[in-house]
C-alpha cells in the first residue's frame, strides 16, 4: 500500500484493545510505524485517538494486545519506564508544572533524560550543563524571554510551545503530539508546525500526530491512519486515504464538499 | 510576534517581583536573626526556662522542616511524623536505660531508632504511596496509633504512660566543668558558666543546624526539583520519566530518618522520653500548625513557624497575666486577659495569621501565593 517502506518498525501495536465496562474504546488495533515517518492519526471525536495514545505512552493499560518498541514488549511498563525507553509525549490539554518556572519545566525534562533526578547532594542550579540545554530548547521554541516566568503565567499559545519544548528536551525516538496546535492563534501555529517539520528532518525519528486541521495534515503527513469507533478503518498515503468514500463519510460527515 | 507576547507577559509580574524581593529580604533577615539568637542563646537568655525554649525550638525546626519536605515540597500528607520522632527518642532512651549513660548507648540506640524509622517508612511508602493521598494519610494515622498503643502497652521496655527517665553522658551534666578556673570552678564567659549544660545545648544546636543545612541542600538538589514537579503535576512527572512512587518513597524515608534524628536530640536534652513529649497527636498537630503558619514548601517557614508557635506556647500566658494585672482597674478586660483563656487568644492569632498570610508567613512574603 505504501510507496517507500523503510526499515523495521520502531513502534507497533498488535491487536491492541481497551474496554471501559462493555465499551471498547480501542478495539483490536494493529499498526506499525517506522523511523523517518510522520503519521497523522485522524478520526471524529470519540474515535479513540487519545485513548490509543494513552495506551502507547502508558497512562492506560491495555485490556488485550501488545505494544512493541523495536522488539521489546512495553505493554506492562509504567509511563516513566516508557519515557526512559524513548517514547515522548506532548499532551492535548496543557499539562505543565504550573507553579514552577518555564526554565524549570524544561530543565526537569533535560534532567530526566540525563538520569540526574536521583542526585541528592548536588545543587540543581549548579548543574549548568542541564540549564544550558534547557535554554537551548527554550530558544528553539521562541520562549527564551519567558524563561523566568511561572508556567501558569504564560498565555495559552506559549504554554503549548512549552509543552513542545519539554518533549524536545526528552530527546525521544518516538514523538507523540496530541493536537499540538489546538487553541493556538493563526500566528503561533506555524511556529509549532515548523518545529515538527524540523524534527522530521532527522530520519531516525518516528512522529505520531493527532490532528484535526486539514491544512496541517496535508502539509506534514507521510501517511494517515483513520480511527473510527476505536477501530482502525484506513491506513495509507494521505492522498489515497482522504479520497476514500468511507473516510469522507465518517471523518467529515455528510458535508464532504469541504474536503476539496 | 511570540517575542512580544513573552515580553508583555514578563512586564506584568515585574511590580510583583519588587514586592517579593522585599519579602525575601524580610524572611532571610528574620531567619538570620533567629539563627543568631539560637547560636548565642545560652549567653543572651541564660535562665533555665529560656534554655528549654531554645532547645525545643532547635529540635522542632528539624522536625517541622523534615515534615515540610513531605507536605510542602512533595505534597504528601502524613500523620506519622511523631511516630518517627518517637522511634529516635525511644531508641535512645531504651539504650541508655539498659547500657548506661554513654555516647555509645546514644549512638547505638539512636542508630537503631533511625534504622527502624527508615524500614517502617519504606514499608508504608512502598505499600501505600501508590494510593490516593487521602488513603495514604489514613494509613499513616493508623500506623501512628498502633505505635502509641505499643508504647503504652510494652511498658517493660517503654515505661508505658510514665515513660523513661535516665541520665545522659557525664560530659552533659551541669556539674561538669569544660574549663576550670584557678579555684577549680567552671570558668565563666560573659557570666555564663562553661559547664556540661552549655555543652549539651551546643550539641543540640549544632546537630540541628547540620540537619537543617542538609535539608536545605536536598530541596535545592535535582531530587528536590523532581519532588516539586511531583507536587505540581504527578502525572506529567511520570510522563517525562520520573518514577513517582520511587521518589515519593525516597523522600518519605529521608524525612522519617531526619525526624528520628530530631527524636534523639529531644531524648538527650530532656533526659526523659514518654508518649506525651514525643508521640502524642498534640505534637503532630503542633507540627502541622507550625508548617502552615510558617509557610509550606519554603524550609524557612519551618524556622519562623516553630519560633512563633513555641514562643506563644511558652510566653503568651505570662504576657496575658501582665496584661490582666495592668488592666485590673478596667471592667471586663482583665477577665478577657485571664491567663486561663490563653488558648482562645492563640486561636484568634492563628485565624488572623491564616487570613493575612494565606500561604504562611514565609510563603506569602516570598510570593509563593496560594496553592490551587
Amino acid at each position: 500500500m505504501r510507496g517507500h517502506m523503510p526499515s523495521s518498525p520502531s513502534i507497533r501495536t498488535e491487536n491492541l484493545s481497551i474496554h471501559f465496562g462493555g465499551h471498547a474504546a480501542v478495539n483490536n488495533v494493529t499498526c506499525a510505524f517506522h523511523p523517518g515517518e510522520l503519521t497523522v492519526i485522524v478520526g471524529p471525536n470519540g474515535a479513540g485517538k487519545t485513548t490509543w495514545f494513552n495506551l502507547v505512552s502508558g497512562q492506560l493499560r491495555p485490556s488485550a494486545g501488545r505494544i512493541l518498541l523495536g522488539e521489546r514488549d512495553i505493554s506492562r511498563l509504567a509511563p516513566s519506564e516508557r519515557a526512559k525507553a524513548g517514547i515522548g509525549r506532548a499532551f492535548q490539554l496543557t499539562n505543565l508544572f504550573p507553579k514552577l518556572s518555564v526554565l524549570e519545566n524544561v530543565r526537569l525534562a533535560v534532567q530526566s533524560r540525563a538520569r540526574q533526578g536521583g542526585r541528592l547532594f548536588a545543587r540543581a542550579a549548579a548543574l549548568t550543563g542541564l540549564t544550558d540545554k534547557a535554554m537551548h530548547y527554550l530558544a528553539e521554541t521562541n520562549l527564551t524571554g519567558a524563561a523566568a516566568l511561572l508556567a501558569s503565567a504564560l498565555p495559552h499559545g506559549d504554554q503549548r510551545k512549552l509543552e513542545v519544548a519539554m518533549l524536545l528536551a526528552m530527546e525521544p525516538d518516538i514523538f507523540m503530539f496530541d493536537e499540538p496546535t489546538a487553541g493556538m492563534s493563526v500566528d503561533e501555529a506555524p511556529i509549532i508546525l515548523d518545529l515538527i517539520a524540523r524534527i522530521k528532518a532527522d530520519t531516525s525519528r518516528t512522529i505520531l500526530l493527532v490532528e484535526h486541521k486539514m491544512d496541517v495534515v496535508r502539509a506534514l503527513a507521510d501517511r494517515i491512519v483513520v480511527l473510527h469507533n476505536g477501530e482502525l478503518v484506513a491506513d495509507g498515503d494521505p492522498g489515497e486515504v482522504m479520497a476514500l468514500d468511507l473516510v469522507r463519510e465518517i471523518y467529515l460527515g455528510v458535508g464532504a464538499e469541504e474536503v476539496a | 510576534m511570540a517575542q512580544t507576547t513573552s515580553a508583555i507577559g514578563a512586564a506584568v509580574p515585574n511590580s510583583k517581583a519588587g514586592r517579593t524581593f522585599a519579602g525575601r529580604v524580610t524572611v532571610y533577615g528574620l531567619v538570620a536573626l533567629i539563627g543568631l539568637a539560637l547560636a548565642l542563646a545560652p549567653f543572651l537568655f541564660p535562665d533555665v526556662r529560656s534554655q528549654e525554649v531554645a532547645a525545643r525550638i532547635c529540635v522542632f525546626i528539624v522536625l517541622v522542616a523534615s515534615y515540610d519536605l513531605l507536605i510542602g515540597y512533595t505534597g504528601i500528607v502524613s500523620f506519622a511524623h511523631t511516630m518517627f520522632f518517637g522511634l529516635g527518642a525511644y531508641g535512645t532512651a531504651i539504650a541508655i536505660k539498659t547500657m548506661g549513660p554513654g555516647f555509645e548507648a546514644i549512638l547505638l540506640g539512636g542508630g537503631i531508632g533511625i534504622v527502624a524509622a527508615l524500614v517502617l517508612a519504606l514499608l508504608i511508602g512502598l505499600l501505600s504511596l501508590r494510593v490516593k493521598a487521602i488513603f495514604f494519610a489514613m494509613v499513616t494515622l493508623a500506623a501512628a496509633s498502633v505505635m502509641m498503643v505499643l508504647a503504652s502497652q510494652l511498658s517493660d521496655f517503654t515505661g508505658g504512660e510514665d515513660g523513661i527517665t535516665y541520665s545522659i553522658p557525664k560530659l552533659f551534666a551541669p556539674a561538669t566543668e569544660l574549663l576550670a578556673d584557678a579555684d577549680g570552678k567552671a570558668l565563666r564567659l560573659f557570666g555564663v558558666a562553661l559547664n556540661g549544660k552549655l555543652a549539651l545545648y551546643y550539641f543540640v544546636f549544632i546537630s540541628a543546624l547540620v540537619l537543617f543545612l542538609g535539608m536545605l541542600r536536598i530541596v535545592a538538589s535535582p531530587l528536590g526539583s523532581v519532588l516539586q514537579a511531583i507536587r505540581e503535576n504527578e502525572m506529567r512527572a511520570e510522563a517525562i520519566g520520573y518514577r513517582v512512587v520511587v521518589y515519593r518513597t525516597a523522600i518519605f524515608c529521608i524525612a522519617a530518618g531526619v525526624a528520628a534524628c530530631a527524636g534523639i536530640l529531644r531524648a538527650v536534652w530532656l533526659k526523659y522520653t514518654g508518649p506525651e513529649v514525643v508521640l502524642s497527636f498534640d505534637i503532630m498537630i503542633d507540627i502541622l500548625l507550625m508548617v502552615v503558619i510558617g509557610g509550606m514548601g519554603t524550609m524557612w517557614g519551618a524556622v519562623i513557624g516553630v519560633v512563633l508557635m513555641t514562643l506563644a506556647q511558652y510566653y503568651l500566658k505570662d504576657l496575658m497575666a501582665l496584661g490582666a494585672e495592668a488592666s485590673s482597674a478596667l471592667p471586663i478586660v482583665p477577665d478577657l486577659l485571664n491567663p486561663e483563656r490563653w488558648l482562645l487568644w492563640l486561636g484568634l492569632c492563628f485565624i488572623l495569621l491564616v487570613y493575612f498570610f494565606p500561604a504562611g508567613i514565609a510563603g506569602t512574603l516570598m510570593g509563593k501565593g496560594v496553592r490551587r
